[in-house]
């Protein structure tokens, strides 16, 4: 294995890594501020890939419309999760167990519709115009469409934590987290915030989704794995962490990019042991805060 | 639960003994006796998992890994060594649970509440992917035919009847667990963990304790589905049996021991009624689930419970009664 190799390897790792952040940083967020465990949020990153691949394939769009058009409809479809279900289970005794049970519920529907409009066979995209070629660096051939995403995920972190630390809604989102009744008392709107933090971050598993229909075929099946993958990472990095998500999503990536190649047939097994030797020495995650291990 | 006779236990257990005993006698075709048999093993599987869901109030969505083994633990027995290694491979499948169950139990008690759900469906999924993958000894997507008990017990009838009986002497055992000061302590340990603690009660290795008690019997009802159904298949591991299991226990009421019981035969029902008309049963359990979620919360048992006590208040005139019901009632 010769270092262009590896460094190939290593950038197809970091691709993965952003979509998976994608997914998973609106995953900790959702839990972060709402105390929402999404388990459906996988599917908002299926109904994303579904809906740039109708965009572009049916209506002959630029790919870049599609991203938004997926970043949008899996918003919506989000917000309107939230606002005609979820919200009627918040404070119900043992909500914990219900909301996962809601957002269960939601994967099911979610995927049966999208089999019903598009069916069960694999659907792709190509990838955008201007993305198709590959740049060389010290001559070493990677793919522009990878680094692209890699700096869209980077463009995302940074807004993200400017958005989070350095704005208003960003403060009463981070206030909401700490404590919701005091944040209503203070005249803030707790129930729109809680829909439209849930519309952000369906929109980032939507976009995720769109970016990643291009690499991966379209299937109805992957929002369970990628669903699957995305808790692997919050387990890794500590839940409703954002920075956590960041690095569980570095190492996973990275982790499966190299395991595809040393140990094929067991790849998809080597996640799950990087999270078994995680909770060993560090039950509650690399970066959790200290409470969460506790009751 | 009070020192009171039960009623709804007094019929459970006739239900359990009489109804499902005398169906063999009513000439009933080998398919029917199929569904009686799932209902079993299914109530069984459904009461094990609640037994950590609704009593302890640690909700594992990955009892199927348990479920799973005791299949595969049948399975391989009959697959490498031979036909005859049908019931050796179902006490190996319980050892390997006690074995497995405690150390996945020791990793993932560690964490509670939505952690701990997210937890046993990981390893849960990581089972399944270990089975799917391992093609050359698991069979992966072909699953194993041909699980067929040996000697007398090869009999259908035979085998129904010994379902019958090892499904009413493990929800006996259940019982008496949630009926023993251990069950007080698991109630104790949903309601208020910390307090648990102050009593100088050990809430980990309650926690510990009760998971490998679930898994074992989930294990076993794993393994005598096999020689129901005479096949066995990866997707018994898939996530999608776990989320099945809990759907039977919140369909029945997951407040009260029997919900579960109850929620699996009707669920077992309702996919033998609607499964075969739709391709897209996913999209109508979800639907279901969406609607007991939000509407019907405390399941069939809970709910009629709780119409009961209203009708007993509204006829005595005494509105106390309303509180008598409460399982996992609203907060009003």
């Amino acid at each position: 294995m010769d270092i262009s190799f590896i460094i190939v390897q290593f950038v197809s790792g970091l691709t993965m890594a952003t979509l998976l952040f994608l997914v998973a940083s609106g995953l900790t967020l959702i839990f972060g501020v709402g105390n929402v465990f999404n388990f459906a949020h996988g599917s908002f990153y299926m109904l994303g890939a579904y809906l740039a691949y109708q965009t572009v394939s049916a209506w002959y769009s630029n790919f870049w419309v599609a991203a938004f058009v997926a970043c949008l409809g899996a918003g919506i479809v989000g917000m309107l999760a939230e606002f005609l279900f979820l919200r009627r289970i918040y404070g119900r005794a043992e909500e914990g167990g219900f909301q996962i049970l809601l957002t269960y519920s939601f994967i099911l529907v979610i995927d049966d519709i999208v089999k019903i409009i598009w069916g069960s066979e694999y659907k792709s995209i190509l990838r955008p115009s201007g993305l198709r070629g590959s740049a060389e660096v010290l001559g070493i051939t990677i793919p522009t469409y990878n680094l692209a995403i890699i700096g869209f995920g980077l463009a995302v972190v940074i807004l993200a934590w400017l958005v989070l630390t350095r704005t208003r809604p960003g403060r009463i989102a981070r206030a909401t987290a700490i404590d919701r009744e005091m944040m209503a008392t203070m005249g803030v709107n707790v129930p729109l915030t809680m829909t439209l933090v849930f519309g952000i971050a369906t929109a980032l598993g939507g976009f995720a989704g769109a970016l990643a229909a291009p690499l991966r075929s379209v299937t109805p099946g992957a929002g369970i794995e990628v669903i699957i993958d995305s808790l692997i990472v919050v387990v890794i990095g500590g839940m409703g962490n954002f920075w956590g998500a960041w690095l569980g999503s570095l190492i996973l990536g990275e982790v499966i990019a190299f395991a595809v190649v040393i140990v094929p047939e067991w790849a998809s097994v080597v996640s799950y042991v990087v999270m078994v030797l995680v909770l060993i020495f560090k039950p509650e995650g690399l970066f959790a805060p200290r409470s969460v291990g506790k009751v | 639960m009070g020192n009171r006779i039960n009623y709804g236990e007094v019929v459970f257990w006739a239900v359990l003994f009489l109804g499902f005993g005398i169906i063999p006698l009513l000439k009933a075709t080998s398919y029917q006796m199929m569904l009686a048999s799932h209902c079993l093993l299914w109530g069984l599987f459904a009461v094990a998992f609640n037994m950590l869901w609704g009593i302890t109030g640690m909700l594992s969505f990955g009892q199927a890994l348990y479920y799973g083994l005791g299949a595969y633990g049948v399975g391989l027995m009959v697959r490498h060594v031979g036909a005859g290694w049908f019931l050796p491979g179902l006490g190996l499948g319980l050892v390997a649970s006690v074995i497995l169950s405690v150390i996945v139990g020791l990793l993932i008690i560690r964490v509670s509440g939505v952690f701990f759900t997210v937890l046993t469906l990981a390893f849960g999924q990581l089972a399944w992917q270990i089975t799917f993958r391992w093609y050359d000894f698991t069979g992966g997507d072909d699953g194993i035919q041909g699980i067929i008990a040996p000697g007398f017990l090869s009999n259908r009838i035979v085998y129904y009847y010994a379902t019958l009986i090892v499904v009413i002497a493990s929800i006996w055992f259940l019982r008496r667990v949630s009926r023993s000061p251990m069950g007080v302590l698991l109630r104790c340990i949903r309601q208020n963990p910390t307090r648990v603690a102050f009593v100088g009660q050990s809430v980990r290795f309650t926690q510990l304790r009760i998971y490998v008690i679930s898994s074992f019997f989930c294990t076993l009802a794993g393994g005598l589905m096999a020689g129901v159904d005479n096949s066995i298949h990866t997707d018994m591991l898939y996530w999608t049996t776990s989320g099945e299991v809990i759907l039977m226990s919140v369909l029945g009421g997951i407040g009260q021991f029997f919900g579960p019981f109850l929620g699996a035969g009707v669920f077992v029902v309702i996919q033998d009624v609607v499964g075969a008309k739709t391709e897209y049963w996913p999209l109508f359990i979800g639907v279901l689930m969406m609607v007991i979620v939000l509407l019907f919360p405390r399941g069939l048992v809970g709910e009629f419970q709780a119409l009961r006590a209203r009708l007993k208040s509204l006829t005595q005139g005494n509105r106390g009664a309303d509180e008598t019901a409460s399982g996992t009632a609203k907060p009003a």
